[in-house]
């Protein structure tokens, strides 16, 4: 799957592109030698690659709205990128397409401690703005787990959530405003520093829409007080219903807990060596359940999970003493992807969201999946909010393991679509997932995600065949799908 | 019900071409946005709870839900719709309060309708229904058509159903009342703002600064000794008429009502009268004679932008106009979703 693509391009056309973002741009803003385009080959999903005609790095809003007009008149494909840590290929290059990365536009413009808002050019780091705004004791609330390294432009594009949304939101819900670019090169304001703006709510339908509408130029967050203390409960549970009843009961109790993420013993087997985060390897699943607060509030809280927990049927219980302990804790859960990679040659990261109830009768399928196509398969789940994620485990150098991950991927996400979930939950589609995207959607839900793509882009430059597959694409996914008796709209017609 | 969305089709095929429709639900804010035109479409027979799962957090219900009935399977369960929109005597429906998008007191805090929509189905103008979002709290396959929906005054199609995020009812909350000036009160509130209190809302009216306390109760209590402030006994008659908008301030109907949307840090705004403040400062009501394009400059200058809410003479236009590039979008939008412009037409912007 990684061996070298030959050249898709026509050098002709490399020229003339070349050409025309050199009359706009500093020549170092423009790279086109393979060895410096190399790198912009793939993003977080390595498995898909691609290497681009032209890799644009503007330095400032003026350069972006050029590129886009350049592109624009040129009929160029644009693939924005921001970071490149997304997980579903979003970013990954068009053959004879331009890539514009947003790493040089990193500027913090402002953090305002009064008004509790940060301005921000895409190319910050989600971490650097949390840092920014330490001195007032406020802090931008999503955080993924990519934090130290995605920037917030890529937050933007994905809807990007992490560990505490539950409590605190996605990335919806806690940005004011973005200032994008349109491929004809016109500067949109959608939001603004108030907390609605006039005419429809575009801001909302443009935040996760994976580079498909606009390129963001700006971004103003809301940032929120830090909690004074917090404390974490990890609980062992020797079935993985009860951890799941657990949960809900937890939230049946009222509580809305600042982070709730379970992990099977397959996962907790996996970091334990690698992290020592004092896991119970014994337990068939464990549960880490976060409070945050006033000291007196996290206390009334933690005392009233653990009851909830016990009375759940936890095997054994331990709640952090010290914020170092806290850390240690959830070293485990935030190090699973990478301890996946120390035990497996290769992992593929699933991201479906499902009703929680459903977690026992999931759980189950992925385990029958798991003999049917001969992998492993570890399971973190983001329990608050039903995002699930498998870890398939393969090794790419063993003949056809990479394609039965993938297809043991696609029948997770149906699993999650039969049972009233979702095919991604904060990964996004991009290219990975978008044949799933034609289990999920009905052929006029995928034409009404178009007219959105189209009012902002009526030439279809920006990330096209991203995110929204096209009739033909599910035409052939379908055709797949009827040998293995799974179409879900039997009733309607494919073309 | 299926007879129901059979006529919704029928209804929305015989208007293509001919006569646009106006949807309305339980009719409690025919007086919001531009004046309605075309043949009623009543929504109120499409009524209903499909699914409520308390420890999932989710209520699915049919747009003619009148929201008396979800607040009365919540409170049975403790939770609630956080975002407080208002009830209009309680004939406002889920269809309604998506389609105008209006948020009460819990807003700056807890968050908007938008905020706690998971998805919705929509009949487009062919009368097929889209399912847009879904009954989970994550979720990002496609656009998010279902959050778009919300404050656009069915323009872009008829909403059928909702699934909503709920949210526990507060363990404990404590109203508290101090006597002290706009400017003062503006930036009181901002500063505790970037402090970790369970302030849960607030509004300055006439010298007066209210502030809602919810949460664990070791947190209202702790947040009390440092606030200090007077006890307002009886808190809860006071948000909710806030919230209906039945509260003095908004007594004299007579006079066109214009609501401000700013940044919570924008000081006293220069404009005649004297202003009702919500949402840590980010909302401000001002009910007068005053000239459209006066209010407008002031809250553009300010940051944010200002609606005819209620009353006055709507030829202005009710809602702050769009720069042209942001309009060019809308006008494609709404041509492609409703491209014979049957769905509630110049209810939002006269061209619209």
């Amino acid at each position: 799957m990684n061996a070298a693509v030959p050249l898709s391009f026509s050098p002709d056309r490399q020229r003339q592109v070349v050409a025309a973002l050199k009359a706009v741009l500093p020549p170092h803003c423009v790279l086109f030698d393979e060895e410096d385009t190399r790198p912009y080959e793939c993003d977080g999903l390595a498995a898909y690659r691609q290497l681009p005609m032209v890799v644009v790095l503007p330095e400032n809003e003026a350069q972006v709205v050029d590129i886009l007009k350049t592109c624009h008149g040129l009929a160029v494909q644009i693939v924005p990128r921001g970071a490149g840590t997304g997980l579903s290929g979003g970013a990954m290059p068009i053959a004879d397409g331009v890539v514009l990365s947003t790493a040089r536009l990193k500027r913090i413009i402002s953090v305002d401690n009064y008004s509790r808002t940060a301005v921000v050019q895409p190319g910050v780091r989600n971490l650097a703005i949390s840092e920014a705004a330490a001195p007032y004791g406020l802090y931008y609330a999503p955080d993924p787990s990519s934090q130290i390294a995605c920037s917030i432009g890529g937050n933007v594009a994905e809807n990007s959530g992490g560990v505490h949304c539950l409590k605190y939101g996605l990335t919806v819900h806690n940005v004011l405003r973005v200032r994008i670019v349109t491929i004809e090169g016109d500067v949109v304001e959608l939001g603004n520093a108030a907390l609605d703006a006039a005419g429809l709510d575009l801001l909302a339908v443009f935040i996760g829409s994976e580079g498909m509408l606009g390129v963001v130029t700006e971004v103003t967050v809301k940032l929120i007080p830090k909690p004074q203390q917090a404390r974490v409960i990890m609980a062992s549970f020797d079935d993985v219903v009860k951890g799941g009843n657990a949960v809900a009961n937890v939230i049946a109790a009222g509580i809305i807990p600042a982070g709730l993420e379970m992990m099977d013993q397959t996962s907790v087997r996996m970091v334990e060596p690698f992290v020592q985060a004092g896991y119970d390897v014994s337990a068939t699943a464990i549960l880490l359940c976060e409070s945050d607060g006033t000291a007196a509030e996290v206390e009334e809280e933690i005392a009233r999970m653990q009851a909830v927990l016990n009375a759940s049927g936890a095997t054994a219980m331990s709640v952090s003493q010290s914020d170092a302990e806290r850390l240690r804790f959830w070293s485990g859960r935030k190090n699973a992807f990478p301890a996946a990679g120390r035990i497996s040659p290769d992992y593929y990261c699933m991201d479906g969201t499902i009703p929680r109830k459903k977690l026992a009768e999931v759980l189950l399928g992925i385990a029958a999946m798991e003999q049917k196509y001969g992998l492993r398969c570890a399971n973190v789940f983001h329990a608050g909010d039903g995002n699930l994620h498998p870890l398939i485990l393969f090794d790419a150098n063993l003949a056809d393991e990479f394609h039965r991950a993938e297809l043991f991927g696609a029948e997770i996400l149906e699993l999650c679509v039969a049972v009233g979930g979702t095919i991604t939950g904060e990964h996004g589609v991009g290219v990975e997932k978008i044949n799933s995207m034609c289990v999920q959607f009905s052929p006029e839900e995928r034409e009404a995600f178009f007219k959105v793509k189209r009012a902002f882009d009526p030439a279809f430059l920006l990330n096209p065949d991203k995110g929204i597959p096209s009739l033909h694409r599910c035409a052939e996914y379908g055709k797949m799908h009827v040998q293995r008796g799974q179409l879900k709209f039997p009733e309607l017609p494919r073309f | 019900m299926e007879q129901i969305l059979q006529e919704f089709k029928t209804r929305i095929a015989a208007a293509s071409g001919a006569q646009p429709l106006q949807i309305r639900g339980g009719g409690s804010k025919h007086w919001y946005g531009q004046r309605p035109t075309g043949e009623l479409l009543d929504t109120g027979g499409y009524s209903g709870i499909v699914e409520y799962e308390p420890t999932e957090l989710v209520i699915t219900a049919r747009c003619g839900t009148p929201l008396s009935e979800i607040d009365a399977v919540l409170a049975a369960n403790h939770q609630v719709l956080a975002f407080e929109p208002p009830r209009f005597g309680g004939v406002a429906t889920v269809g309604g309060m998506v389609a105008a998008g209006l948020s009460g007191p819990g807003r700056q805090f807890s968050g908007a309708v938008r905020d706690f929509v998971l998805g919705a189905d929509l009949m487009d103008a062919q009368g097929q229904i889209l399912h847009f979002g879904g009954q989970v709290m994550k979720n990002v396959a496609g656009y998010d058509v279902s959050r778009l929906l919300v404050g656009s005054l069915g323009t872009l199609g008829l909403i059928l159903h909702v699934s909503l995020k709920v949210l526990p009812q507060a363990l404990a909350s404590s109203t508290r009342v101090f006597e002290v000036g706009q400017a003062e009160a503006i930036s009181m509130l901002n500063a505790w703002g970037g402090q970790p209190l369970p302030l849960s809302a607030s509004a300055w009216i006439n010298g007066v600064l209210t502030i809602r306390l919810s949460g664990a109760q070791a947190a209202v209590n702790e947040a009390v000794q440092q606030l200090g402030g007077a006890e307002l006994t009886n808190g809860d008659d006071f948000w909710r008429d806030l919230r209906e908008q039945s509260h003095l301030f908004f007594a004299s109907a007579e006079l066109p009502l214009w609501r401000l949307s700013v940044p919570s840090v924008a000081p006293p705004l220069a404009l005649d009268g004297i202003p009702l403040i919500e949402w840590g400062g980010a909302q401000r009501w001002y009910r007068g004679q005053h000239n459209a394009a006066d209010i407008r400059a002031v809250a553009q200058a300010a940051g944010g932008h200002a609606s005819l809410h209620r009353g006055g003479d709507k030829s202005v236009g009710v809602f702050h106009p769009l720069a042209p590039a942001l309009a060019k979008i809308h006008r494609n939008l709404k041509a492609s979703f409703d491209p014979s412009g049957i769905f509630n037409p110049g209810r939002m912007y006269p061209d619209f």
